[in-house]
């Protein structure tokens, strides 16, 4: 942290400060290119701990070697993404679903029956 | 989604800086003509990259600070002392330079000209950037939806859009706003410096139930603090939505 | 191809002594995964686990007793930052190991905090590896993976575990937590193999 951003954190009391983890707001660029769209609103279930949440609301360490998305109850990662230059890597092996609103068409819903 | 919106979302647009203005001593604004794009929702972000002669590249995110329009969007960025990326936004770019962005990026903070309720804005520091998109969206649609807004600020010095926010109180018509300064306010300011409190925020927010839309922005320590007093006072954490800048190691606060 | 912007140099400097693809800080990054783990000292263990389920273990004091280096070694992160001339004290890893009974080929690392990392074991012998708890003259910050680091300065950072509790000793290669994510499998510096399929 700058002096400035300590500063600033000390001028507001907070319970427990993000310790390196900035909201899932910041993973949306890098995940809208995999999932082309954005991700924030969609609802994703932590295999740890079963809550189910917007992405936004998620914990995302975006200072490591990838991107790591954890959930911000139980801590658990729930996915990870590594840019390379001309691909990407996403591990989700920490969400049990991903949740993705999309536009009603009439007759959609596929069950397999 | 237009096909072609949704692809032009995800890849690196050039971007040329049309003019530069300062806001305050460590913030400046950076109007962008970026031919081809679509607009955006008040509150998201982009991603812009630099890349060096030698094809060294370094990326950060950004609010978008100015309302939803065609052809062109702004940026108010803070420098980050030390920081990558922010002191060249703040300190050398200039009308002409020529940058990259990626987006608009991120639906969840966002507000809707649509959106009935009244809404809440919880500025600390340069988190008032994405909330000021907001108000000058607002405006831009005629908006009647009335808005308030508690801004966090160091010092006078350090509020970034002053003149703007006054003259937004005076003509906007719904358009409410209340500083709390933590070190140093104005002279015949009626409450010494400190930091935004429960009895700030009942007094100058919507009562919760109104059940306002709030927005909340800025480090994160501050808005862990303001999502509890406002969760105190009765808001739902579901009508809260937050974005939070920083602090780690060399990772810029979006201004 | 990427627009080039004027006056923009970024902190990095670039150098050709490095490694493919790497450019050369002063600084020394703080990367995490995570939340950096708060560790009691008293309760600190390290502890070596054989494929045959074989246990030795060592508390600070313990880990603090053993011989110990001084190195200064180069340090090859993924992310393309090196830091050179970097110094370290810490007990080699060969030592650690000096009395376990073992004929495995493979060791995963396994850190507080749930972190995991793979490596050949003969990776981790022969002067290649340390349990490294002094950087710089000073006992290594927490955020650099203090009070005890993995470090193999041969392979990209991501293998020098922080925060490290453990080795295990296997039979068959179980890739860790950036190798399970798309990272490559060995991730040697100087042949990039920075991602799977490198």
């Amino acid at each position: 942290m700058t002096t400035d951003e300590r500063e600033a954190a000390q001028d507001f009391q907070a319970p427990r400060p993000g310790d390196g983890w900035v909201d899932g707001n910041e993973a949306a660029g890098i995940l809208q290119e995999i999932f082309t769209m954005d991700i924030t609103t969609a609802r994703g279930r932590c295999a740890g701990c079963g809550r189910v949440a917007p992405m936004a609301e998620t914990r995302v360490y975006d200072h490591a070697a990838g991107l790591v998305v954890r959930c911000p109850d139980c801590d658990a990662v729930l996915l990870t993404v590594i840019r390379a230059p001309d691909r990407a890597f996403l591990a989700a092996t920490g969400l049990t679903f991903l949740e993705v609103t999309l536009p009603e068409t009439a007759g959609s819903g596929f069950t397999g029956a | 989604m237009a096909r072609a919106a949704v692809q032009r979302r995800l890849t690196w647009q050039p971007a040329t800086v049309a003019q530069v203005r300062t806001e305050t001593s460590s913030a400046r604004s950076i109007v962008l003509d970026v031919p081809g794009w679509p607009g955006h929702l008040a509150g998201q972000h982009v991603d812009v990259r630099l890349t060096a002669e030698d094809g060294y590249s370094a990326q950060r995110s950004y609010s978008i600070a100015s309302a939803p329009e065609l052809d062109r969007l702004e940026l108010t960025v803070q420098r980050v002392p030390g920081g990558e990326v922010s002191p060249y936004l703040t300190d050398i770019a200039e009308a002409g330079d020529r940058i990259e962005i990626r987006g608009p990026v991120g639906g969840y903070f966002a507000w809707r000209p649509e959106s009935v309720e009244p809404v809440l804005l919880v500025a600390g520091g340069s988190g008032i950037v994405p909330l000021m998109s907001m108000i000058r969206g607002r405006a831009a649609a005629n908006s009647r939806v009335p808005f308030r807004l508690a801004y966090s600020a160091r010092t006078p010095d350090d509020v970034i859009y002053a003149q703007e926010l006054s003259r937004r109180v005076r003509d906007d018509r719904g358009v409410d706003v209340a500083f709390a300064y933590t070190r140093g306010t104005p002279p015949g300011w009626p409450r010494p410096p400190g930091r935004l409190d429960a009895a700030l925020l009942a007094e100058v927010g919507w009562p919760a139930d109104f059940i306002p839309a709030v927005f909340v922005c800025g480090p994160t320590g501050f808005v862990e603090a303001a999502a509890n007093l406002l969760v105190a006072q009765g808001h739902e954490p579901q009508r809260i939505r937050t974005e939070r800048f920083g602090p780690t190691g060399d990772r810029e606060a979006a201004a | 191809m990427a627009i080039v912007t004027r006056g923009f140099t970024g902190r990095g400097r670039r150098d050709v002594d490095l490694p493919p693809g790497q450019y050369l800080t002063d600084d020394f990054p703080v990367l995490s995964a995570g939340p950096t783990p708060r560790l009691n000292l008293d309760n600190w263990q390290f502890t070596v686990t054989s494929e045959s389920g074989q246990r030795v273990s060592w508390t600070w004091s313990q880990l603090r007793a053993l011989p110990s280096e001084t190195v200064t070694v180069d340090l090859h992160c993924v992310t393309r930052w090196s830091k050179l001339g970097t110094r370290w004290e810490g007990v080699p890893v060969s030592t650690l190991l000096a009395d376990v009974d073992t004929a495995a080929d493979f060791a995963l690392v396994h850190s507080y905090g749930g972190y995991t990392t793979n490596l050949p074991l003969e990776d981790l012998l022969d002067g290649q590896a340390w349990v490294a708890y002094r950087y710089d003259g000073q006992e290594l910050a927490p955020q650099h993976g203090g009070p005890a680091r993995l470090l193999v300065p041969h392979l990209y950072l991501w293998k020098s575990a922080k925060w490290v509790r453990g080795i295990e000793l296997m039979h068959e290669d179980s890739p860790g937590f950036w190798e399970g994510a798309g990272y490559h499998n060995y991730g040697d510096p100087w042949r990039e193999q920075r991602y799977s399929g490198d």
